[in-house]
């Protein structure tokens, strides 16, 4: 059998595409993270529980409604916009003119809401949820057997990832959004609808939680917790990519997955807490992160 | 001149009066309290108002807001409780042991975290507590899911017995008003009006000439070794350390705590404390979930309230009074 | 005797041939925080005049743009823009309403290239420009459209900063000191820019350091002093006021 430093090739494979897996998540939160926080200076601690919220429209609408996972793919991102839009509308909006802390406390307490109500009315254990028809078995592809559904995960996030970077680099709204990240009044006093893009953006970044939401719907469970303990490991990254970038924040959260994965197969035992080593050496030799511009 | 007024985390801090007084009520109203409530009620909360007190500390007089401060309350649970349990040294030295890891870890939390500010100082501490949490998780000391427990309170100083529920609440209730008095003594003191000019306006307390860094960091491990004291103090009253105290919830809920009662104020954080426990033996009971209602106490608080009730008490009396 | 004695007299010479003001400013006072910084300021720009409003530095001539524009919310007054008043209208509904702003420090955005910073300015009304005529003026602009915004030298970016409000059919521009820091040939070309907008019917309240540029192209001048304006008058009564007008702008 081929061994790579004395690590079986299938095992270091398998190893490799969970760490991507688990990058294509922390490269989808981080990124909505960073939209969101780029425009309205808003950390938001309620990323992980969106992300759950996701996950759990998409069981949902497949237990209550009969929609399946591709409808859900759909639909269960535009739920979770709606919520958070509401959110961002009738809340968050009187928090723009306070100090930054307070966007990042009120989405906590928002996180806990979430998930506590969740937990009250699902329990703790997680509700099964099937991988579609389509994606079910595995291919062969030379080095190992992929199962398909996480083959479909990584390109998925990708092409999310990469649309969400040309829509933000190429068109007119990503122009508008760009401009305002910069200067917000002067893009208002031009004439642009300053609060609604900030409610279009928090949605659209809630949104991308909800898509990583249902992703991982058929790989973890649905449960209600699964959102919090990433939503810590996704601000580590965030830190370490630094939140100036979107560029940034998805190379950086596919580059930890895959050294978390690699981590698992070489020192098991530190596997849960590299990210955070990574980030502390990270700010000790650039505290501004590695993609990020001097704060 | 900027248009961006904006509201800061904290509220301006008045000069209180001598407060001789006022520690000398506690103290009555400590002495009669147990004549009332459960004492074990009161003695977790007296630990909840030290965890608060250093807590604010650091949030109301340095404006640093920590994510992560589980790791000093539950790491020192966790040591005072092993050395109990396993060194079987007396109270005071197992207490102490527990106020030495605390501190040793705000060192190396504190090091890294001040490298930046504001949100990212807060993102920084939940992660590095978080790490600290899943050492806890894997570490064979702590008994992973099970924790520490099943172990004697010991005699103080090898003579007071603190299994005997009154002589630990005279201790315990000892140490929080040394502590609370300590801590006084920390925010009037000249070391104490640098750290609040560093919340005011940290670059110009740079052009001063004063180290910001050294001081936030001084600050940050003296917020630590106090939140460690409460930690220590919660092991030796329920015989129990567990993953629960080091996890983020517990973080959030010292927030919560100082956030309540009043950042930056002196009684906020005994109040905080008072209001959050109360509320917590009040849900145990009532059915309702309590994360959720924690959650919602939080967004109100934001959106609301963000003076707290002693905030709130005193910006009243000084519009009254102005 | 002092210089605003002789500042106080009142305009004599009948603006706008009998039309409306197409902005009309009336005790208009402004606060930045707990900083009173405008204390009741009056001024009217008729269609089609560029007015100047002369004033040391920090008297509010800036502050007076953006109250107008409303970019301070905190403000109390009266603007009327073509007899509509818009104290009420959301910040990002007065650009529909026909009235642009250059800020004073250009605003152009790094993350923009310059085409995007050119195009950024929804078109709020037709008889803008179109971008070829806008790159046949700026042709420098079409050599770097691709290059981002902030690549480009003070001067260009002045250029563009002016060029992307072109674009939108604004019929009011509050311009706010478009030479500052810029090389004399620079200057000269605003200054043609702004002529340019003249013929074209585009009425400009500018804020100018620059006394001897605002002289060659303004109509009509204010000047400032601590929040309030304290004279007025015309381009052909400024030969009488020059002296008078150095002491008073300490030139």
């Amino acid at each position: 059998m081929t061994t790579i430093f004395g690590v079986a090739l299938p095992v270091l494979t398998g190893q490799l595409l969970i760490g991507l897996i688990n990058g294509s998540f922390y490269a989808l939160l981080s990124l909505g993270l960073a939209v969101i926080f780029g425009l309205l200076r808003i950390v938001n601690f309620a990323h992980g529980a969106f992300y759950m919220l996701g996950a759990f429209a998409a069981w949902m609408l497949l237990n209550f409604a009969g929609i399946g996972y591709w409808g859900a793919l759909f639909l269960a991102p535009l739920i979770v916009a709606v919520v958070g839009m509401v959110i961002e509308r009738t809340m968050l909006r009187a928090l723009y003119g306070l100090d930054h802390l307070y966007g990042l406390l009120f989405t906590f307490g928002l996180a806990l809401l979430l998930e506590g109500g969740f937990r009250h009315y699902f329990g703790t254990s997680g509700q099964p949820f099937a991988a579609p028809e389509a994606l079910r078995g595995a291919t062969n592809i030379g080095f190992m057997m992929l199962p398909n559904y996480r083959g479909w995960v990584v390109v998925a996030s990708l092409v999310v990832c990469l649309g969400t970077w040309a829509i933000i680099e190429k068109t007119k709204i990503g122009a508008y959004l760009r401009a305002a990240t910069e200067n917000s009044t002067l893009v208002q006093a031009f004439g642009v609808n300053v609060p609604l893009l900030l409610t279009l953006t928090y949605g659209f970044g809630c949104a991308l939680a909800g898509v990583a939401g249902v992703l991982a719907a058929p790989l973890f469970q649905v449960s209600p917790l699964m959102g919090s303990n990433l939503i810590i490991i996704v601000f580590a990254v965030v830190v370490i990519g630094g939140m100036g970038s979107i560029l940034g924040a998805i190379v950086t959260g596919y580059m930890l997955g895959i050294v978390e994965g690699l981590c698992k197969v070489f020192y098991p035992e530190a596997a849960n807490i590299v990210v955070f080593v990574i980030m502390a050496i990270v700010l000790l030799l650039r505290p501004a992160g590695l993609f990020g511009k001097d704060s | 001149m900027s248009a961006k007024h904006a509201d800061t985390i904290v509220m301006p801090t008045r000069k209180s009066p001598v407060p001789a007084l006022t520690f000398a009520a506690l103290i009555l109203v400590l002495a009669i309290l147990p004549a009332f409530f459960y004492p074990i009620f009161v003695m977790k909360l007296l630990c909840f108002v030290l965890f608060a007190a250093a807590f604010n500390l650091l949030l109301g007089y340095t404006g640093l807001l920590s994510f992560g401060h589980a790791a000093f309350f539950g790491g020192a649970a966790y040591v005072t409780a092993h050395a109990l349990k396993v060194w079987q040294v007396t109270p005071e030295f197992a207490i102490l042991a527990g106020v030495a890891a605390a501190i040793v870890l705000g060192l190396i939390i504190g090091a890294v975290a001040i490298r930046r500010q504001g949100i990212y100082f807060a993102m920084i501490t939940l992660a590095m507590a978080q790490m600290f949490y899943f050492f806890c998780l894997q570490a064979p000391f702590t008994n992973g899911e099970d924790g520490i427990q099943g172990f004697s309170r010991g005699h103080l100083f090898g003579i007071i017995d603190l299994n005997e529920t009154m002589n630990l609440y005279y201790f315990i209730a000892a140490v929080t008003v040394l502590s609370l008095v300590l801590i006084w003594r920390i925010v009037n003191s000249p070391f104490g009006q640098i750290l609040r000019a560093i919340r005011e306006n940290e670059p110009r307390t740079i052009s001063l000439g004063y180290s910001v860094q050294r001081f936030k960091l001084a600050a940050f491990v003296m917020s630590a070794g106090l939140t460690g004291l409460a930690g220590a103090l919660k092991a030796l009253l329920f015989q129990f350390a567990t993953l629960a105290d080091v996890a983020w919830q517990m973080s959030g809920e010292v927030i919560l705590m100082t956030l309540i009662g009043g950042i930056g104020t002196l009684a906020g954080p005994v109040v905080g404390a008072g209001i959050l426990i109360g509320m917590q033996n009040f849900l145990a009971t009532s059915g309702l979930p309590v994360t959720m209602v924690l959650g919602g106490t939080f967004m109100v608080c934001v959106l609301l309230f963000r003076r707290g009730v002693v905030g709130e008490i005193l910006n009243l009396l000084e519009r009254r009074r102005g | 005797m002092t210089a605003t004695d002789t500042l106080t007299a009142p305009a004599t010479v009948a603006r706008g041939g009998g039309a409306a003001p197409q902005l009309k400013v009336r005790k208009l006072e402004a606060w930045y925080g707990e900083s009173h910084a405008l204390h009741g300021v009056d001024l009217d720009v008729y269609p089609g005049e560029t007015v100047t409003l002369l004033g040391r530095n920090g008297v509010g001539k800036t502050t007076t743009l953006r109250a107008i524009m409303g970019i301070i919310r905190k403000r109390k007054g009266e603007v009327e823009f073509e007899q509509k008043s818009i104290m009420r209208v959301p910040l990002h509904r007065i650009a529909h309403a026909g009235l642009g702003f250059v800020p004073e420090e250009r605003g152009i955005f790094a993350s923009l290239t310059v085409e995007e910073n050119l195009t950024l300015p929804p078109v709020v009304a037709k008889g803008g420009m179109s971008i070829e005529k806008i790159y046949e003026i700026f042709p420098n602009l079409f050599e770097r459209r691709g290059s981002p915004g902030t690549k480009l030298s003070g001067g260009e970016q002045q250029m563009l900063a002016i060029a992307r409000i072109l674009r939108t059919g604004v019929r009011l521009i509050l311009l706010d000191e478009p030479t500052e820091g810029l090389a004399p040939v620079i200057v000269e070309r605003i200054g043609e820019v702004l002529k340019v907008l003249k013929t074209h019917g585009v009425s400009v309240l500018l804020v100018e350091q620059n006394f001897r540029f605002a002289s060659r192209i303004a109509d009509h001048f204010y000047v400032m002093d601590h929040g309030q304006v304290i004279d007025s008058f015309t381009v052909s009564e400024l030969p009488a006021r020059t002296e008078a007008l150095n002491t008073a702008l300490g030139v």
